[in-house]
């Protein structure tokens, strides 16, 4: 299904190639730091009822933008996990706790979470984020105020978590007590909002791998979030960018941290299952 | 002499009921089966030259998001979603291309285009656009008198 347009982007490319797919688009890969091979094409879930191969946002991005997450030195977004770091053994809360104070071994005790997450939580009695965890985190245990969604530190704090999961394919669940939630999430993806009438799949599923103006449609994959975009030169959590696409199609957006929106993040999330995690991408 | 005064009087009335009701509502405008608009919605001749501003104008037609123009070459980024343009006003006469700007999905079910002047049957509007199309019913026509002019 993929077009012309990433047929142009693959043939100016200058980057690493190998044969990944079998068609000359996909003779592109996702290389970070010469080492870790990202999966950014693989087989749709067997969910999806109206697509073969899903593909990371990273495939639509011109070829300087694609360059700069092939390197953690030049990916802007990284500034941001360093930020993490420091904040990560900065003591916060009434409790006197950083991060750091409960887990010893690191960030590195949350290697493969990015790619379950959001999943039902029993104890929560719905479904969880990362931004949930952290924030239960602080409130509970540090007794430090609540970050809210999109805070710089809180997704500069998913960013660092999620890196730990990088590369690691996307495998969020969708049944069981999560089933009701995805279903939800579906539903959103399929409405038509707002006076410009537009579902998510009218561009991102019908639509995608063609220009809207400027713009390369991509599949809306969330794997690579937060992501670090050119447009506000910050980190975006991926309820930002749902309300961000709303508002273009002039819809009155659900509220970060919604039911709605934490449903949405798991039926998104569950179209790119088999993608990797990539840590902070880097976007338009 | 009285019957002419009133004839007179009756004239003009007539002529001003003309002026304000010569705008149809978006909800009162008439799609034939195959959802093309045969009356003017203002009963004023469309601007073309206006209707080629409208026609990239990001907040209002913003046709060139989404159709490839050939007439528009001095703009960069045209847009892929929807068909090019190039000759139609060969392909489609006025009414259709009126029916088509005010509501495509009467002439394509399903369509991802917007329907630029309509204003109910929406969820979760935008309080700000709620009772407002996206084009005025003069856009509309000035937009219509514009693609009349894209022939090849």
């Amino acid at each position: 299904m993929i077009g012309s347009n990433l047929l142009r982007v693959a043939s100016i490319a200058s980057i690493a190639t190998f044969a990944f797919g079998t068609t000359a688009a996909n003779a592109q890969s996702l290389v970070i730091n010469d080492e870790e091979t990202m999966i950014i094409q693989a087989p749709a879930a067997a969910h999806l009822e109206n697509m073969d191969e899903v593909f990371s946002g990273w495939n639509f991005r011109t070829v300087e933008t694609q360059a700069l997450q092939m390197d953690d030195f030049d990916n802007p977004g990284m500034i941001f996990v360093d930020q993490a770091i420091d904040q990560w053994d900065t003591v916060d809360g009434a409790a006197g706790e950083s991060c750091g104070s409960c887990h010893e071994g690191g960030t590195a005790e949350f290697a493969g979470l990015r790619t379950v997450l959001p999943r039902w939580d029993e104890d929560a009695g719905g479904i969880q984020s990362m931004a949930d965890y952290i924030n239960e985190c602080r409130t509970e245990r540090m007794q430090a105020e609540a970050w809210t969604w999109s805070s710089s530190k809180m997704t500069a704090m998913t960013a660092l978590i999620g890196l730990e999961s990088r590369g690691m394919p996307v495998d969020v669940v969708i049944d069981g007590p999560a089933a009701d939630a995805w279903e939800l999430g579906k539903e959103i993806y399929y409405t038509r909002v707002g006076q410009l009438d537009m579902s998510c799949a009218n561009c991102h599923e019908d639509n995608y791998d063609t220009m809207i103006r400027a713009d390369h449609l991509s599949q809306g994959q969330i794997n690579g979030f937060p992501s670090y975009r050119l447009k506000n030169a910050k980190l975006n959590s991926t309820h930002a960018r749902f309300k961000g696409c709303m508002k273009n199609i002039r819809a009155k957006p659900f509220g970060e941290g919604s039911d709605e929106f934490r449903a949405l993040e798991l039926y998104v999330a569950s179209r790119g299952n088999g993608l990797s995690v990539e840590g902070t991408s880097v976007r338009n | 002499m009285k019957r002419t005064a009133f004839l007179i009087i009756g004239a003009t009335a007539a002529f001003a009921a003309m002026a304000t009701a010569g705008t149809t509502t978006p909800d009162d405008v008439t799609f034939d089966d195959y959802g093309a608009v045969s009356a003017s919605l203002t009963g004023v001749a469309g601007d073309a030259a206006n209707g080629r501003k409208l026609f990239a104008n990001r907040k209002l037609g913003n046709c060139l998001a989404c159709h490839q123009n050939n007439d528009y070459l001095e703009q960069s980024f045209h847009g892929e979603v929807g068909p090019s343009l190039d000759g139609a006003g060969d392909r489609w006469n006025e009414a259709e291309l009126r029916g088509l700007v005010s509501n495509a999905k009467n002439t394509f079910e399903g369509t991802i285009m917007p329907a630029f002047y309509r204003t109910s049957g929406f969820y979760r509007n935008m309080e700000k656009f709620d009772g407002k199309s996206i084009l005025s019913a003069q856009d509309v026509e000035d937009i219509v008198a514009y693609l009349l002019t894209l022939t090849e």
